[in-house]
Protein backbone atom coordinates (compact mmCIF):
# COMPACT_ATOMS: atom_id res chain seq x y z
CA UNK A 1 0.00 0.00 0.00
CA UNK A 2 2.42 3.01 1.47
CA UNK A 3 5.21 1.16 0.03
CA UNK A 4 8.89 3.24 -0.28
CA UNK A 5 10.86 4.52 2.66
CA UNK A 6 9.25 8.04 2.54
CA UNK A 7 6.01 9.20 0.70
CA UNK A 8 4.35 12.60 0.78
CA UNK A 9 1.28 13.09 -0.26
CA UNK A 10 -0.36 16.67 -0.89
CA UNK A 11 1.74 17.70 1.67
CA UNK A 12 1.27 21.50 2.16
CA UNK A 13 2.89 23.34 5.37
CA UNK A 14 1.74 26.97 5.59
CA UNK A 15 3.74 30.02 7.95
CA UNK A 16 0.56 32.38 8.04
CA UNK A 17 0.58 33.56 4.79
CA UNK A 18 3.18 32.30 3.68
CA UNK A 19 2.78 28.89 1.79
CA UNK A 20 6.37 27.00 2.56
CA UNK A 21 5.20 23.96 0.68
CA UNK A 22 1.98 23.16 -1.10
CA UNK A 23 0.57 19.95 -2.49
CA UNK A 24 3.77 18.21 -2.75
CA UNK A 25 3.64 14.67 -3.88
CA UNK A 26 6.44 12.12 -4.16
CA UNK A 27 8.25 8.69 -3.04
CA UNK A 28 11.74 7.91 -2.37
CA UNK A 29 12.51 4.24 -3.39
CA UNK A 30 14.32 2.50 -0.96
CA UNK A 31 18.12 2.63 -1.10
CA UNK A 32 17.86 5.79 -3.06
CA UNK A 33 20.58 8.33 -2.89
CA UNK A 34 18.21 11.67 -3.88
CA UNK A 35 19.54 15.23 -4.67
CA UNK A 36 17.21 17.65 -3.50
CA UNK A 37 17.60 21.09 -4.96
CA UNK A 38 15.76 24.04 -5.71
CA UNK A 39 16.07 27.68 -5.59
CA UNK A 40 16.48 29.12 -1.88
CA UNK A 41 13.28 30.05 -0.54
CA UNK A 42 11.93 26.83 -2.42
CA UNK A 43 11.15 24.96 0.70
CA UNK A 44 13.87 22.17 1.12
CA UNK A 45 14.62 22.85 4.75
CA UNK A 46 10.91 22.62 5.62
CA UNK A 47 10.39 19.59 3.58
CA UNK A 48 13.47 17.78 5.55
CA UNK A 49 11.98 19.00 8.89
CA UNK A 50 8.87 17.49 8.42
CA UNK A 51 10.03 14.21 6.72
CA UNK A 52 12.00 14.26 10.17
CA UNK A 53 8.47 14.82 12.40
CA UNK A 54 10.42 18.10 13.96
CA UNK A 55 7.30 20.08 12.19
CA UNK A 56 3.80 19.09 11.35
CA UNK A 57 1.96 19.53 7.80
CA UNK A 58 -0.54 21.97 7.45
CA UNK A 59 -2.32 19.83 5.32
CA UNK A 60 -1.31 16.22 3.68
CA UNK A 61 0.26 13.23 5.19
CA UNK A 62 3.95 12.07 5.19
CA UNK A 63 4.86 8.15 6.03
CA UNK A 64 8.17 6.61 6.69
CA UNK A 65 8.19 2.43 5.86
CA UNK A 66 4.57 3.08 5.93
CA UNK A 67 4.22 4.75 9.33
CA UNK A 68 2.63 8.44 9.39
CA UNK A 69 5.48 10.57 10.21
CA UNK A 70 3.04 13.05 13.22
CA UNK A 71 5.07 15.92 14.52
CA UNK A 72 7.90 13.77 16.78
CA UNK A 73 11.14 12.47 15.83
CA UNK A 74 10.78 9.56 13.86
CA UNK A 75 12.51 6.55 15.25
CA UNK A 76 13.90 5.57 11.73
CA UNK A 77 14.96 8.47 10.57
CA UNK A 78 17.99 10.90 11.07
CA UNK A 79 17.95 14.23 10.09
CA UNK A 80 21.41 16.40 10.00
CA UNK A 81 20.12 20.36 9.98
CA UNK A 82 22.33 23.31 8.18
CA UNK A 83 23.60 24.42 11.90
CA UNK A 84 24.97 20.94 12.88
CA UNK A 85 23.42 20.63 16.69
CA UNK A 86 26.21 19.94 18.56
CA UNK A 87 27.49 20.52 22.19
CA UNK A 88 30.83 22.95 21.54
CA UNK A 89 32.26 22.62 25.05
CA UNK A 90 31.86 19.00 24.93
CA UNK A 91 34.18 16.60 23.75
CA UNK A 92 34.01 13.96 21.06
CA UNK A 93 33.63 11.08 23.33
CA UNK A 94 31.11 13.20 25.66
CA UNK A 95 28.92 14.29 22.37
CA UNK A 96 28.69 10.28 21.35
CA UNK A 97 27.36 9.62 25.11
CA UNK A 98 24.98 11.88 25.21
CA UNK A 99 24.18 10.66 21.52
CA UNK A 100 23.75 7.34 23.38
CA UNK A 101 21.44 9.30 25.79
CA UNK A 102 19.34 10.45 23.89
CA UNK A 103 18.20 8.03 21.37
CA UNK A 104 16.10 4.78 22.29
CA UNK A 105 17.89 2.78 19.56
CA UNK A 106 21.89 3.77 19.19
CA UNK A 107 24.74 1.81 18.32
CA UNK A 108 28.29 3.20 19.88
CA UNK A 109 29.79 0.80 17.06
CA UNK A 110 28.40 2.51 14.43
CA UNK A 111 29.39 6.20 16.19
CA UNK A 112 33.19 5.42 16.58
CA UNK A 113 33.35 3.31 12.89
CA UNK A 114 32.32 6.72 11.31
CA UNK A 115 34.23 8.81 13.68
CA UNK A 116 37.44 6.11 12.33
CA UNK A 117 37.05 6.59 9.09
CA UNK A 118 39.31 8.71 7.22
CA UNK A 119 41.75 10.53 8.89
CA UNK A 120 39.68 9.79 11.82
CA UNK A 121 38.39 12.37 14.51
CA UNK A 122 40.20 13.17 18.03
CA UNK A 123 37.68 11.76 20.60
CA UNK A 124 39.21 14.01 23.29
CA UNK A 125 39.39 17.53 21.45
CA UNK A 126 36.55 19.91 22.22
CA UNK A 127 33.86 19.84 19.86
CA UNK A 128 34.18 23.51 19.15
CA UNK A 129 37.75 23.38 18.56
CA UNK A 130 37.31 21.02 15.34
CA UNK A 131 37.89 21.83 11.66
CA UNK A 132 34.21 22.21 9.48
CA UNK A 133 35.18 18.80 8.25
CA UNK A 134 35.59 17.26 10.81
CA UNK A 135 33.04 18.78 12.79
CA UNK A 136 30.12 17.36 9.97
CA UNK A 137 31.72 14.08 10.43
CA UNK A 138 31.09 14.12 14.32
CA UNK A 139 27.51 15.15 13.49
CA UNK A 140 27.34 12.48 10.99
CA UNK A 141 28.04 10.12 13.01
CA UNK A 142 25.58 10.80 15.69
CA UNK A 143 23.32 10.57 13.09
CA UNK A 144 24.39 7.87 11.83
CA UNK A 145 24.65 5.91 15.72
CA UNK A 146 20.55 6.13 15.79
CA UNK A 147 20.93 3.31 12.60
CA UNK A 148 18.43 5.03 10.49
CA UNK A 149 16.83 3.65 7.84
CA UNK A 150 16.00 7.21 6.20
CA UNK A 151 19.02 9.90 6.45
CA UNK A 152 18.21 13.17 5.63
CA UNK A 153 21.43 15.70 5.27
CA UNK A 154 20.19 19.68 4.66
CA UNK A 155 23.20 21.24 3.09
CA UNK A 156 25.76 19.10 4.18
CA UNK A 157 28.65 20.07 2.40
CA UNK A 158 28.11 24.01 2.80
CA UNK A 159 31.18 25.29 4.80
CA UNK A 160 33.42 22.26 3.67
CA UNK A 161 37.03 22.30 1.53
CA UNK A 162 37.31 20.05 -1.39
CA UNK A 163 38.74 17.48 0.53
CA UNK A 164 36.50 17.40 3.10
CA UNK A 165 33.33 17.62 0.71
CA UNK A 166 34.87 14.55 -1.02
CA UNK A 167 35.32 12.60 2.80
CA UNK A 168 31.96 13.28 4.09
CA UNK A 169 30.11 11.30 0.73
CA UNK A 170 32.47 8.76 0.83
CA UNK A 171 30.93 8.78 4.36
CA UNK A 172 27.51 9.11 2.78
CA UNK A 173 28.35 6.37 0.30
CA UNK A 174 29.63 3.84 2.24
CA UNK A 175 26.45 4.25 4.46
CA UNK A 176 24.55 3.19 1.34
CA UNK A 177 26.35 0.59 0.66
CA UNK A 178 26.39 -1.17 3.36
CA UNK A 179 23.22 -0.34 5.08
CA UNK A 180 20.84 0.31 2.24
CA UNK A 181 20.22 3.74 3.61
CA UNK A 182 17.80 5.72 1.77
CA UNK A 183 19.41 9.35 1.27
CA UNK A 184 17.75 12.46 1.14
CA UNK A 185 20.79 15.44 0.37
CA UNK A 186 19.63 19.10 -0.36
CA UNK A 187 22.69 20.97 -1.78
CA UNK A 188 23.48 23.88 -4.27
CA UNK A 189 26.68 22.44 -5.42
CA UNK A 190 24.90 19.95 -8.48
CA UNK A 191 28.30 18.66 -9.68
CA UNK A 192 28.82 17.27 -6.41
CA UNK A 193 25.47 15.64 -6.48
CA UNK A 194 25.85 14.65 -10.41
CA UNK A 195 28.18 11.11 -8.88
CA UNK A 196 26.37 10.64 -5.69
CA UNK A 197 22.38 10.63 -6.51
CA UNK A 198 20.54 8.25 -8.65
CA UNK A 199 17.44 10.49 -8.04
CA UNK A 200 16.43 14.08 -7.82
CA UNK A 201 13.68 15.87 -6.27
CA UNK A 202 13.58 19.22 -7.61
CA UNK A 203 11.41 21.95 -5.69
CA UNK A 204 10.14 25.34 -6.86
CA UNK A 205 7.83 27.83 -4.40
CA UNK A 206 6.92 25.07 -2.34
CA UNK A 207 6.13 22.52 -5.31
CA UNK A 208 7.53 19.71 -6.96
CA UNK A 209 8.84 20.64 -10.88
CA UNK A 210 10.67 17.32 -11.09
CA UNK A 211 10.77 13.92 -9.25
CA UNK A 212 12.14 10.88 -10.38
CA UNK A 213 15.68 8.45 -11.33
CA UNK A 214 18.25 11.05 -12.72
CA UNK A 215 19.17 8.73 -15.76
CA UNK A 216 15.21 8.56 -17.06
CA UNK A 217 14.57 12.56 -16.45
CA UNK A 218 17.45 13.20 -18.34
CA UNK A 219 16.43 11.12 -20.95
CA UNK A 220 12.95 12.68 -21.21
CA UNK A 221 14.75 16.55 -21.54
CA UNK A 222 16.65 17.89 -24.29
CA UNK A 223 18.39 20.54 -24.77
CA UNK A 224 18.07 21.93 -28.40
CA UNK A 225 20.05 24.93 -30.46
CA UNK A 226 19.09 26.57 -33.61
CA UNK A 227 19.43 29.79 -35.55
CA UNK A 228 17.22 33.19 -33.71
CA UNK A 229 15.13 33.42 -36.15
CA UNK A 230 13.35 30.41 -35.48
CA UNK A 231 10.54 29.49 -33.18
CA UNK A 232 10.51 27.09 -30.88
CA UNK A 233 6.97 26.42 -31.42
CA UNK A 234 6.75 23.07 -29.42
CA UNK A 235 5.43 22.19 -25.58
CA UNK A 236 7.51 21.37 -22.66
CA UNK A 237 9.54 24.22 -22.62
CA UNK A 238 11.33 24.71 -19.45
CA UNK A 239 13.32 27.80 -20.43
CA UNK A 240 14.97 29.91 -22.89
CA UNK A 241 17.65 32.09 -24.07
CA UNK A 242 18.75 33.91 -27.20
CA UNK A 243 21.36 35.31 -28.60
CA UNK A 244 21.47 37.86 -31.73
CA UNK A 245 22.24 34.33 -33.73
CA UNK A 246 21.38 31.79 -31.88
CA UNK A 247 17.69 30.33 -29.57
CA UNK A 248 18.64 27.92 -27.11
CA UNK A 249 16.13 25.80 -24.83
CA UNK A 250 15.81 23.18 -22.46
CA UNK A 251 12.79 21.16 -23.47
CA UNK A 252 10.52 18.98 -21.89
CA UNK A 253 9.23 15.95 -23.75
CA UNK A 254 10.29 14.10 -26.72
CA UNK A 255 9.46 16.98 -29.55
CA UNK A 256 12.32 18.55 -30.82
CA UNK A 257 11.29 21.91 -32.54
CA UNK A 258 11.88 22.00 -36.43
CA UNK A 259 15.08 23.05 -37.20
CA UNK A 260 17.01 22.77 -33.88
CA UNK A 261 19.94 20.33 -33.05
CA UNK A 262 19.06 18.49 -29.68
CA UNK A 263 21.13 17.08 -26.93
CA UNK A 264 20.87 15.34 -24.25
CA UNK A 265 21.47 17.87 -21.41
CA UNK A 266 23.88 17.06 -18.08
CA UNK A 267 22.28 17.23 -14.46
CA UNK A 268 24.18 20.59 -14.13
CA UNK A 269 22.32 22.11 -16.94
CA UNK A 270 19.20 20.32 -16.33
CA UNK A 271 18.81 21.84 -13.19
CA UNK A 272 20.46 25.11 -14.13
CA UNK A 273 17.41 25.25 -16.50
CA UNK A 274 14.76 24.99 -14.05
CA UNK A 275 16.32 27.39 -11.76
CA UNK A 276 16.29 29.95 -14.52
CA UNK A 277 12.48 29.47 -15.60
CA UNK A 278 12.08 30.10 -11.47
CA UNK A 279 13.70 33.42 -11.31
CA UNK A 280 12.33 34.16 -14.14
CA UNK A 281 8.83 33.93 -12.82
CA UNK A 282 9.59 35.31 -10.04
CA UNK A 283 10.66 38.53 -11.51
CA UNK A 284 7.76 38.66 -14.03
CA UNK A 285 5.95 38.97 -11.06
CA UNK A 286 7.53 42.03 -9.09
CA UNK B 1 42.06 -2.80 -3.56
CA UNK B 2 39.53 -3.88 -5.41
CA UNK B 3 40.91 -7.34 -5.27
CA UNK B 4 43.75 -6.41 -7.43
CA UNK B 5 41.72 -7.10 -10.42
CA UNK B 6 40.74 -3.74 -11.53
CA UNK B 7 40.06 -0.20 -10.92
CA UNK B 8 37.65 1.97 -12.36
CA UNK B 9 38.45 5.75 -13.26
CA UNK B 10 35.37 7.97 -13.32
CA UNK B 11 35.91 11.02 -15.80
CA UNK B 12 33.22 13.35 -13.77
CA UNK B 13 33.68 16.01 -16.69
CA UNK B 14 33.15 13.62 -19.83
CA UNK B 15 29.23 14.08 -20.13
CA UNK B 16 29.26 9.91 -20.46
CA UNK B 17 26.89 8.12 -17.22
CA UNK B 18 29.01 7.19 -14.70
CA UNK B 19 27.38 3.39 -14.74
CA UNK B 20 27.88 3.69 -18.68
CA UNK B 21 31.89 4.48 -17.94
CA UNK B 22 32.05 1.52 -15.73
CA UNK B 23 30.07 -0.77 -17.88
CA UNK B 24 32.62 -0.18 -20.79
CA UNK B 25 35.77 -0.14 -18.62
CA UNK B 26 34.88 -4.12 -17.81
CA UNK B 27 34.12 -4.64 -21.33
CA UNK B 28 37.88 -3.21 -22.44
CA UNK B 29 38.97 -5.05 -19.36
CA UNK B 30 37.24 -8.60 -20.99
CA UNK B 31 38.56 -7.42 -24.41
CA UNK B 32 41.85 -7.22 -22.92
CA UNK B 33 41.31 -9.98 -21.62
CA UNK B 34 42.17 -8.60 -17.87
CA UNK B 35 39.51 -10.34 -17.19
CA UNK B 36 37.77 -14.09 -17.81
CA UNK B 37 35.17 -16.25 -17.13
CA UNK B 38 35.13 -16.94 -13.28
CA UNK B 39 36.78 -13.47 -12.21
CA UNK B 40 35.05 -11.43 -9.42
CA UNK B 41 34.09 -7.81 -9.93
CA UNK B 42 34.66 -5.60 -7.49
CA UNK B 43 31.75 -5.19 -4.68
CA UNK B 44 30.29 -2.10 -4.47
CA UNK B 45 31.48 -1.40 -1.25
CA UNK B 46 34.86 -1.60 -2.92
CA UNK B 47 34.38 0.90 -5.33
CA UNK B 48 32.45 3.08 -3.61
CA UNK B 49 35.71 3.27 -1.37
CA UNK B 50 38.19 3.92 -4.24
CA UNK B 51 36.41 6.43 -5.95
CA UNK B 52 33.14 7.85 -4.13
CA UNK B 53 30.36 6.77 -6.76
CA UNK B 54 27.01 6.00 -5.41
CA UNK B 55 27.18 2.29 -4.94
CA UNK B 56 23.74 1.89 -6.71
CA UNK B 57 25.30 3.35 -9.62
CA UNK B 58 27.92 0.49 -9.56
CA UNK B 59 25.66 -1.90 -9.24
CA UNK B 60 22.96 -0.59 -12.24
CA UNK B 61 26.43 -0.82 -14.57
CA UNK B 62 26.88 -4.49 -13.09
CA UNK B 63 22.83 -4.92 -14.24
CA UNK B 64 23.85 -3.51 -17.36
CA UNK B 65 26.15 -6.40 -18.14
CA UNK B 66 24.09 -8.75 -16.81
CA UNK B 67 21.81 -7.58 -19.35
CA UNK B 68 24.33 -8.46 -22.18
CA UNK B 69 25.24 -11.88 -21.09
CA UNK B 70 28.36 -10.86 -19.76
CA UNK B 71 28.36 -11.31 -16.29
CA UNK B 72 26.13 -12.63 -13.17
CA UNK B 73 25.44 -11.54 -9.88
CA UNK B 74 25.09 -14.96 -7.15
CA UNK B 75 23.58 -13.81 -3.90
CA UNK B 76 25.90 -13.12 -0.95
CA UNK B 77 28.73 -13.71 -3.44
CA UNK B 78 29.38 -10.57 -5.22
CA UNK B 79 29.23 -10.53 -9.10
CA UNK B 80 31.19 -12.99 -11.54
CA UNK B 81 32.33 -12.88 -15.30
CA UNK B 82 30.68 -15.44 -17.14
CA UNK B 83 31.87 -14.81 -20.95
CA UNK B 84 34.85 -13.88 -22.60
CA UNK B 85 35.36 -11.15 -24.74
CA UNK B 86 39.04 -11.70 -25.30
CA UNK B 87 40.38 -12.07 -28.71
CA UNK B 88 44.52 -13.37 -30.09
CA UNK B 89 44.15 -10.21 -31.74
CA UNK B 90 44.01 -7.70 -28.76
CA UNK B 91 46.88 -9.58 -26.90
CA UNK B 92 50.55 -7.90 -27.00
CA UNK B 93 52.46 -10.13 -29.37
CA UNK B 94 49.33 -10.25 -32.32
CA UNK B 95 50.45 -9.24 -35.40
CA UNK B 96 47.27 -7.15 -36.26
CA UNK B 97 48.40 -5.12 -32.56
CA UNK B 98 52.01 -5.40 -33.70
CA UNK B 99 51.55 -3.60 -36.57
CA UNK B 100 49.50 -0.51 -35.04
CA UNK B 101 52.10 -0.35 -32.93
CA UNK B 102 54.62 0.29 -35.63
CA UNK B 103 52.29 2.71 -37.03
CA UNK B 104 52.10 4.84 -33.78
CA UNK B 105 56.12 4.89 -33.46
CA UNK B 106 55.87 6.64 -37.20
CA UNK B 107 53.15 8.84 -35.90
CA UNK B 108 55.52 9.95 -32.70
CA UNK B 109 58.35 10.42 -34.84
CA UNK B 110 56.75 12.62 -37.06
CA UNK B 111 56.03 14.63 -34.17
CA UNK B 112 51.80 14.22 -34.34
CA UNK B 113 49.92 15.11 -31.38
CA UNK B 114 47.61 12.18 -29.70
CA UNK B 115 44.58 14.49 -30.68
CA UNK B 116 45.65 13.88 -34.53
CA UNK B 117 46.13 9.99 -34.12
CA UNK B 118 42.60 9.92 -32.98
CA UNK B 119 41.57 11.87 -36.06
CA UNK B 120 43.03 10.16 -38.13
CA UNK B 121 41.80 6.47 -36.78
CA UNK B 122 38.36 7.54 -35.84
CA UNK B 123 38.47 8.59 -40.04
CA UNK B 124 39.87 5.39 -40.84
CA UNK B 125 37.73 3.18 -38.76
CA UNK B 126 34.28 5.04 -40.58
CA UNK B 127 35.57 4.72 -44.27
CA UNK B 128 35.68 0.45 -42.78
CA UNK B 129 32.90 0.03 -40.23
Amino acid sequence: MNAGPVRAEHVAKHFGRTKALDGCSFSLPEGSVTGLVGPNGAGKSTLLSLIAGLAKPTSGEITVHGTAVRGRMHPDVALLTQKRPLYDQFTVREMMRAGAAMNDRWSDERANEVLDLLAGVDEDAKVGTLSAGARTQVAIAVALGRLPKVLLLDEPLSDLDPLARDETLRIVMTEVAERGTTVLLSSHLLTDLGDVCDHLLLLDEGRVQVSGDIEEILDEHHVVVGPAELELGVDGVVDSSRTARQATALVRGGTVPEGFQAARPDLEALVMGYLRASRTRRLARR
Amino acid sequence: MLGGVIEFRIDRHSGVSTYLQIAAQVKQAMRMGLLGPGDKLPTAREVVEATRVNPNTVLKAYRELEHEGLVEGRRGMGTFVTASLATDAAKADAPLRQDLEQWMDRAVDEGLSGDEVDAIYTDVRGTHY
